[in-house]
């Protein structure tokens, strides 16, 4: 798709594939999502900005942006917004719009994680804290995984105390009983909101 | 006066019997004051004390009163009489209120009080009673120049009020700006769509109602007189000229919009699809609810880009460097235009800040509702290549230098220019820049002389002194009191509305007109009685002038800043009461003093300042004269009072009508009579103004600059006469101010002049 600068072809997009897209075009630059958020600093872009660059047009750079991923939903910037965007819906919405067309930056921990829980809680339809954990220490490689565990040895330890964590789900774990029921469900809500979103 | 009976009365209310020794007020109200009936009384404003004045008034053939109580400001309605003339010494809130309650403080409080009572006596003997103008007369009908919404607006308000309206337009028809409007910005909830302008229902009121004479291709060719008597002529393009005499006048003249050749960098004239809010309007009218085309070649627009402050608060001295508060309302209008017909069109609004007055922020989200985009941006330049444009910007919140190509259409919001006339004041403020150091206004006047040079075309063609319109206060807008007084011109009777006297939408222009003829009203009801206008408003007194002996200096006829006095056919003064405010600037211009008031002279006050008991150089008692503007800085004080702030009892304080009405005579007066100091409160003066007679406060600064050589002369030092500005928020300001100033006087040593 061709992308015209400072047209509506991408604002479109963004309203009909993102979760509360159809709210872009009412932001009006005040800039206090951008001066509200506790990471601003830390990110590419802010809020303010990437609504901009949603209608100037930049498709590839939002869509790349780490930004969306970096929303850790204090929801700080909605309960601000003057003229009541819901935000934080709005980034998650982007970062999965991202996701889909393939855009999101490499080895992002947020996206990364995001793949390992859902991959975790669909194999049993519960989530399996203790291979959870593991997978996230050992995503850099063996060595990584030692000393990340290693690191976060006493956090574990206190876990398993305080019974919050279970070293026997190593040999699997639990789940639900309707295993194919579930992936069913899960099947049917994805066609569902790609129909919805246009992302089939 | 030979059958003058002084009367003065003595309150003991409030605190005033346990504070002071009224026993010895009442006895110097009677030996020094020479009052002939002296009272005491326990609580003189209720009804009692009153019924005792009045008897007094009605019985014992008293003409003058003196009222020894609280501050002039209080209990006026209790002390309202009218019958007779009265001062009013204020012991509440000019002494006890301000002075500690301790034994330290009492003598010196106590001789606060007399002097007061000293001066309320000595005051009030100069005073007379004063009676309306005796030449009063009332024309009623309100003449409107300009007959689009704002100027149609007042002749229909001032209709249904019941007065009869002429209304002269210089176009063919009525409607102005209205008329060439497709849809108008929308006045009514939920300010979401563009609505009908309503100009044509407007028009057949104002040519339907019977209390309305219209005429149009005419222009006011002359206007002489003044509130409830001026006189109009009104020529038409036939060449016709009718007379009509008039009470009032309302200019409604609106605005020309900023010339777009002026901006070639924008693509004006360069290209038929960039064109300025008015020529959108223009096509929208001619499309008439159907798709706008191209101009260029009638092609389909589908990419409309609105550029904002278009030649507007420009920076570079070329443009506006103004913003008109109007065009953002416009461009979303507009642009709705494309977006209602067709929601496919990209209308994106360029803008370094939108600004929308009113219910404008609900129309604002309507547009990006409906798709309109917003991007804040400045444009460098618009490319026009075929039949299509690149507007070139800045986005200010992407920072990038970057463009929209392929633009159908490029709309330029250029902002309002007055049309108020000839500035009358454009050489002195030129003369002022170049003795700054900045020629280029003087360079301008000079060119705007020079033979064959396109000469400003006066509106209202007054026949006054003071030049044929309204005067201008910054960037060709008429003047008028924006703080205190906005519809107020410097001319009496004499009201703008609308656009012309600052840049405005339709919404607030219509309220503007409407103020502007209740104004009009105003002017002619109090004309008719022979009373001020305002802000004195009902003030009876009017400036009389001893002409036998009068220089001609001409002071008085330059510095007023209303523009009241004229010259006789003998250059004497020659007086329009009607025109006039009150003010006393003319009476503190006048070098041989022979312009006073019935109630308020160059006596009324001088008697006071020698009434007061100077104390000889070896009492350690200085005495300080304030002469405070009785508008702000008098209040100001009065309530400092209420907030028992304490303040030096070196000081006597008298109220002015407008520092502008002090007379220099009273300086030296007060300095001759051994005071140590004279300290001056009046307004902020300047471009932001807040004199309540525009110029009082600038012209009295400017008259105590040149004191210097006259205390230089009496071997003083110059910081003996000092002129402080002061707001009538300065509550706590005022009393520090003058503690600090009665310190530094007192630090001096005593004035060389006591005991003379």
């Amino acid at each position: 798709m061709s992308i015209e600068k400072y047209r509506k072809n991408f604002l479109k997009e963004v309203e009909e594939r993102v979760e509360e897209g159809q709210w872009v075009k009412m932001c009006m630059q005040c800039g206090v999502c951008a001066g509200s958020c506790p990471f601003g600093p830390h990110w590419e872009h802010t809020p303010q900005k990437i609504f901009m660059m949603i209608r100037a047009g930049k498709r590839e750079e939002v869509l790349t942006s780490d930004s969306m991923w970096m929303c850790t939903s204090c929801y700080n910037c909605v309960v601000r917004c003057p003229r009541k965007l819901p935000i934080t819906h709005i980034m998650h919405g982007l970062a999965y719009l991202s996701k889909r067309e393939g855009l999101m930056p490499k080895n992002q921990p947020t996206a990364q994680f995001g793949q390992l829980f859902w991959d975790n809680l669909t194999k049993n339809g519960r989530v399996n804290e203790l291979k959870l954990s593991l997978g996230m220490y050992f995503k850099d490689g063996f060595s990584q995984g030692i000393k990340n565990a290693m690191a976060m040895q006493s956090v574990g330890m206190g876990m398993m105390k305080a019974k919050r964590l279970n070293p026997m789900e190593i040999l699997g774990g639990h789940g639900i009983k309707d295993k194919s029921g579930f992936s069913a469900m899960l099947k049917k809500a994805k066609e569902l909101e790609d129909a919805r979103r246009k992302l089939a | 006066m030979a059958d003058m009976k002084v009367a003065a009365y003595i309150c003991q209310g409030c605190g005033l019997g346990e504070r002071l020794d009224t026993a010895s007020l009442a006895k110097i109200a009677q030996k020094e004051g020479k009052a002939q009936v002296v009272r005491e009384h326990p609580f003189l404003c209720n009804a009692e004390g009153v019924a005792m004045i009045r008897n007094d008034i009605d019985n014992e053939a008293v003409t003058h009163v003196m009222i020894a109580a609280c501050s002039r400001r209080a209990k006026t309605e209790a002390f309202g009489f009218t019958d007779v003339a009265m001062s009013r010494a204020n012991l509440r809130e000019g002494v006890i209120w301000i002075r500690p309650d301790d034994e330290a403080s009492r003598e010196t409080t106590q001789e606060m009080a007399e002097d007061y009572v000293r001066m309320g006596c000595a005051e009030v003997k100069k005073m007379k009673l004063p009676e309306a103008d005796p030449a009063a007369v009332t024309e009623r009908r309100v003449l409107v120049v300009g007959g689009g919404i704002s100027g149609m607006t007042a002749a229909l308000e001032a209709s249904r009020a019941g007065y009869r309206v002429v209304l002269v337009e210089k176009t063919g028809a009525l409607g102005g700006w209205g008329a060439r409007l497709y849809k108008r910005s929308p006045s009514r909830s939920p300010y979401a769509d563009p609505q009908d302008t309503g100009v044509d229902a407007m028009i057949a009121a104002v040519t339907s109602d019977g209390n309305i004479k219209v005429y149009t291709n005419a222009i006011t060719s002359k206007i002489e007189g003044a509130p409830g008597r001026f006189i109009a002529e009104v020529s038409t393009e036939s060449g016709a000229t009718t007379t009509e005499t008039v009470g009032s006048i309302v200019q409604a003249t609106g605005f020309s919009l900023y010339d777009a050749n002026n901006l070639p960098e924008l693509g004006y004239g360069k290209s038929a699809n960039v064109v300025d809010q008015a020529g959108l309007e223009a096509l929208a009218r001619a499309a008439n609810g159907g798709a706008i085309k191209r101009p260029s070649d009638g092609g389909d627009v589908k990419t409309v880009v609105f550029v904002q402050c278009a030649g507007q608060r420009d920076e570079t001295g070329k443009h506006l460097p103004y913003c008109s508060g109007s065009c953002c309302l416009t461009s979303v209008k507009q642009a709705m235009y494309f977006k209602d017909q067709n929601p496919d069109v990209d209308t994106v609004v360029i803008y370094t800040d939108l600004r929308m007055p009113g219910n404008g922020e609900d129309f604002y989200r309507s547009g990006q509702n409906k798709g309109v985009t917003f991007t804040k941006g400045k444009v460098s330049s618009v490319e026009a290549t075929g039949n299509t444009c690149k507007v070139n910007f800045q986005d200010l919140i992407l920072n990038d230098q970057t463009a929209i190509e392929n633009a159908d259409l490029v709309v330029l919001a250029t902002g309002q220019v007055a049309n108020s006339g000839v500035d009358v004041d454009a050489k002195l403020k030129a003369e002022i820049a170049a003795a700054a150091g900045d020629n280029t206004l003087l360079d301008a006047w000079n060119a705007s002389q020079a033979e064959g040079a396109v000469k400003p075309i006066s509106v209202l063609n007054l026949a006054y002194r003071q030049g044929p319109d309204l005067p201008q206060l910054k960037y060709g807008f008429t003047d008028s009191h924006f703080i205190c007084f906005p519809y107020e011109t410097r001319r009496t009777g004499i009201y703008a509305a609308g656009p012309v006297r600052r840049p405005m939408d339709i919404i607030q222009a219509t309220e503007d007109a409407t103020g502007a003829a209740l104004k009009a009203i105003q002017a002619i009801e109090n004309a008719a009685l022979g009373r001020a206008a305002h802000p004195r408003s009902g003030d009876l007194s009017f400036p009389k002038v001893r002409i036998e002996g009068c220089t001609q200096c001409k002071r008085c006829t330059v510095e007023c800043p209303f523009g009241a006095i004229d010259e006789d056919e003998k250059r004497y003064p020659l007086f329009n009461q009607s025109r006039c405010r009150r003010c006393g600037t003319c009476m503190g211009a006048c070098p041989v003093r022979v312009i006073s008031f019935e109630n308020y002279s160059v006596d009324t006050v001088g008697s006071q300042i020698k009434a007061v008991d100077v104390p000889d150089e070896f009492s350690e008692k200085p005495r300080i004269l304030i002469l405070a503007c009785e508008n702000d800085a008098y209040p100001a004080l009065d309530m400092a009072a209420m907030n028992k702030e304490v303040y030096s009892a070196w000081v006597r304080v008298i109220p002015v009508r407008c520092l502008g009405s002090v007379n220099t005579i009273w300086i030296t007066d007060a300095l001759n009579s051994g005071y140590d100091g004279v300290m001056m409160l009046g307004c902020k003066h300047g471009e932001d103004y807040q004199c309540h007679f525009v110029k009082g406060s600038e012209l009295a600064s400017y008259r105590m600059s040149k004191v210097g050589d006259t205390l230089q002369g009496m071997g003083l030092e110059p910081e003996r006469v000092q002129v402080f500005e002061a707001a009538i928020t300065d509550i706590e300001r005022l009393p520090r101010l003058i503690n600090e100033y009665s310190d530094q006087i007192a630090a001096l040593p005593p004035s060389p002049f006591k005991g003379f």
